[in-house]
């Protein structure tokens, strides 16, 4: 299982990348924003993306529909972990095609349960 | 503002006499075909509204000095007024705060993740010292294996000890690690002052410049712009209020479970 983490914050990234190693995935990389993300992708047979929404550059939000976009990508899971709470955003995103929407601040519990939930559901 | 000023539109008591009496000079003279003693009190009608004019521009003027006064921002040559900007210091101060808050968050990062695997040793061998221990109460242990276990307990005792030092001493640094709140938190409010005052003489600007308008008539066509969402707008302030914002994870699973997911 190999996930790539976007988020423009690094503490962000490091937290993430902790709490999926303790939840047993330990193959991760990382992105700075959309615009590295995309390309990563592209090239890394990800099996699962994890991506902040506010980012300077390429946003997650536009991050999510390009991959949706993509032929080679539309099927890859995608959990959204940020702090954009609005109503409008998160219909947005369920519109747009995502997998799972996590808001920060978050617990670990909730990030396994949101991952866990998406993987039963792929299954 | 007061009513009556309201009511003049920012004009002063004399300029506003003045008008109501050249109107009706100006209605007499044309009733009376005198037209170039009308169009003479034309002009003096359009001096009267110069002058309010100039000495609107001047107080705007001077108010602009004093802001930038206040600002701190002595423009005489660009390195003062990088050095006295009070602005740049702000945004000095905030870039401190990101750095601040990014330290801490990374120093307390590295010492939980030394401190994981030593408690994750710790329990691993915990548990195959007791299913060793078991074997030895259910006597099912050999002579040799015994002593091999006799020395594998020493040394468990020897490490649990050492490395309970370490978690101790990892957890009081992880807590001083949290000291940059007092810092940042003096910072903030700091920025936060300044940014009420510029608020404040910006706003007294905008009334200045507005009897201005009011002067010559200028009406500003401004746009509303609109945020977008889906570029991202950050963490939502006073959630619990806003009635279009989420309060939490648990609103967010109703949210998506109400759209089928």
């Amino acid at each position: 299982m190999k996930i790539l983490i976007v988020d423009d914050f690094s503490t962000m990234r490091r937290i993430i990348k902790n709490l999926l190693r303790d939840l047993g995935f330990t193959n991760t990389d990382e992105a700075d924003d959309g615009n590295t993300a995309l390309p990563m992708l592209k090239s890394g047979k990800y099996d699962f993306l994890v991506t902040d929404w506010n980012m300077p550059g390429m946003s997650g939000f536009d991050l999510l529909k390009a991959v949706r976009a993509d032929e080679e990508l539309k099927n890859l899971p995608i959990l959204m972990v940020t702090a954009e709470a609005k109503r409008d955003q998160i219909i947005a995103a369920a519109q747009a095609g995502v997998n799972g929407y996590v808001v920060k601040p978050f617990t670990a519990a909730v990030l396994k349960e949101k991952i866990e939930k998406i993987f039963e559901r792929i299954q | 503002m007061t009513d009556s000023n309201k009511n003049n539109q920012g004009l002063e008591p004399e300029v506003t006499e003045k008008l109501k009496q050249q109107t009706s000079e100006l209605a007499e003279s044309v009733e009376e075909g005198d037209y170039a003693r009308a169009m003479s009190i034309i002009n003096e009608l359009s001096d009267v509204r110069d002058q309010s004019l100039y000495r609107e521009v001047g107080r705007l003027t001077r108010s602009l000095h004093e802001a930038i006064r206040n600002f701190q921002i002595d423009a005489r040559n660009a390195e003062q007024k990088e050095a006295l900007s009070k602005m740049s210091d702000a945004s000095d101060r905030l870039n401190y705060v990101v750095q601040m808050t990014g330290q801490a968050a990374n120093r307390t990062m590295d010492l939980v993740e030394n401190a994981m695997p030593l408690a994750h040793a710790m329990r691993d061998e915990a548990v195959e010292l007791r299913e060793e221990w078991l074997r030895l109460r259910r006597r099912e242990m050999a002579p040799a294996e015994f002593r091999e276990l006799y020395g594998r307990i020493d040394r468990f005792f020897t490490t649990l000890t050492a490395d309970s030092d370490t978690l101790y001493q990892s957890l009081s640094e992880i807590l001083l690690a949290q000291d940059f709140q007092d810092l940042t938190g003096q910072v903030i409010q700091k920025v936060t002052a300044l940014v009420k005052e510029v608020e404040e003489n910006l706003l007294s600007l905008v009334v200045m410049a507005s009897h201005v308008d009011q002067l010559t008539g200028t009406i500003h066509e401004i746009e509303e712009k609109e945020e977008s969402a889906e570029k991202g707008v950050g963490p939502q302030i006073k959630a619990d209020e806003r009635e279009d914002v989420v309060s939490g994870q648990d609103d967010v699973d109703d949210l998506l479970s109400s759209l089928g997911f």
